[in-house]
């Protein structure tokens, strides 16, 4: 790892000063992507300014029909919220299958989405909710924040506060992890939200992407049958060592299929 | 250069750390705790666990310089000088190690496990959430025994 200048700060307002003009500083969340790849010499930055102790941006709560999800609360924090489990019970089972449980202990919600890893979990979850992002600015729509592989509207200088998911009506994830690493080889998050029905994969294409055609089919029939005959194209999906895209696309479709199934019999209960 | 301040086994610590010191270099080669291991340096084997504030990490995935004030505890805190905690006593007892590289790493998650699941655990349950720390010699079976047996003890002794 590249030495570079630790800083702490212990409010937003002292973050943002901190890393206001500069181009070569990093923001550190849980750091569990960030460290790694600051050991790989991946990246190297001048200054890295640690989120760790400003409470304001840590911790859950329900605002009507919205759950708030500070920034910088820890995965499993989410996974185990009582809050979390009433409101969006499919959230709490996504955070709940990212990593391992050490890894989960220190990953954060915020992190996780500024990444923006092509296979993360939650980015599925932000989506497929259509939640939307708080920063230290604006609050961005799911929809206009993923633009590509590891890309995000965020701005140099902004600061992702907390993340407002919309209580849906019924929700599910389904993954196919990879064995190794644990990350989505096809992740599915689907919601069905009183003005329709969305649906998110990670982990097959370059960044988590909405799959229009299952909506649109779901949005009739909210079923696992809706899907019969539904593909998804490989044409712009990842292949490498671990799967081609031909199977990714197979693979999306099975994970949409039992995420419905999921959905629809927790709706039930 | 900055200086850390913390608390490592009950005892206030502070050393002299680059902004990319890790927190198992801190305690390893400043510390001389060397019961914390490191295993794959990527964070995927848990070899390196150690509890900050109370919880499971992998401390070679935490910059030292961010646990400012925090409290860690290693595998040598964990029992009073002398004395094996519960869990390190069914790892014991139930032989849960051949060449016990992973060993502290096991022990210290296998003691978060507890805190976050409780002291009465399926196998299933202790395979699953052993899933952050690898053991290339046991085949995991006299681990998860062990963890099983361990959770059980804690709650007598508690």
């Amino acid at each position: 790892m590249y030495d570079f200048d630790y800083h702490r700060p212990g409010s937003l307002d002292e973050a943002a000063a901190m890393i206001a003009g500069k181009d070569d500083v990093k923001l550190l969340a849980g750091g569990m992507s960030l460290i790694p790849a600051l050991k790989l010499r991946l990246a190297r930055y001048s200054d890295l300014v640690d989120l760790g102790a400003i409470d304001a941006l840590k911790g859950i709560r329900r605002e009507g029909n919205t759950l708030v999800i500070g920034a910088m609360t820890p995965h499993a924090e989410v996974a185990a919220s009582a809050e979390v489990a009433r409101a969006i019970p499919a959230l709490a089972a996504l955070a709940g299958g990212i990593g391992d449980p050490l890894v989960r202990n220190r990953g954060t919600i915020g992190g996780s989405i500024a990444n923006a890893d092509p296979a993360a979990d939650y980015p599925a979850g932000v989506l497929g909710l259509g939640a939307t992002i708080v920063t230290s600015r604006r609050e961005i729509a799911a929809d206009d924040f993923f633009l590509g592989l590891f890309e995000t509207a965020l701005k140099p200088g902004e600061i992702i506060t907390a993340v407002r998911f919309p209580v849906p009506q019924a929700a599910a994830y389904c993954k196919h992890p990879q064995p190794a690493s644990r990350f989505a080889l096809a992740g599915v998050f689907v919601a069905k939200m009183a003005g329709g029905v969305r649906v998110a994969v990670t982990g097959a294409g370059p960044s988590v992407l909405r799959f229009e055609q299952a909506e649109a089919a779901l949005a009739k029939k909210f079923d696992p049958s809706a899907l019969e005959g539904i593909t998804l194209a490989p044409d712009d999906l990842n292949s490498d060592i671990h799967a081609s895209a031909e199977y990714r696309a197979s693979c999306v479709v099975v994970m949409a299929r039992r995420a419905v199934q999921r959905a629809s019999e927790a709706r039930a209960r | 250069m900055a200086t850390v301040s913390l608390t490592v086994n009950g005892q206030r610590v502070s050393a002299e750390v680059e902004g990319r010191t890790l927190l198992v270099q801190l305690l390893r080669e400043h510390l001389r705790l060397t019961g914390t291991h490191v295993g794959c340096d990527t964070s995927q084997c848990g070899c390196c666990t150690v509890h900050l504030d109370g919880k499971g990490v992998k401390s070679c995935t935490v910059l030292a310089a961010s646990c400012e004030g925090a409290t860690v505890t290693t595998i040598e805190g964990l029992a009073p000088e002398g004395k094996l905690h519960p869990m390190q006593e069914a790892f014991r007892e139930h032989h849960a190690l051949q060449c016990g590289f992973c060993t502290p790493g096991m022990i210290m998650s296998a003691v978060d496990m507890v805190r976050r699941k409780g002291n009465d655990l399926d196998e299933h349950t202790v395979r699953e959430q052993l899933e952050g720390n690898l053991c290339r010699c046991t085949g995991y079976h006299n681990i998860v025994k062990a963890i099983q047996a361990g959770a059980a003890a804690m709650k007598r002794k508690a």
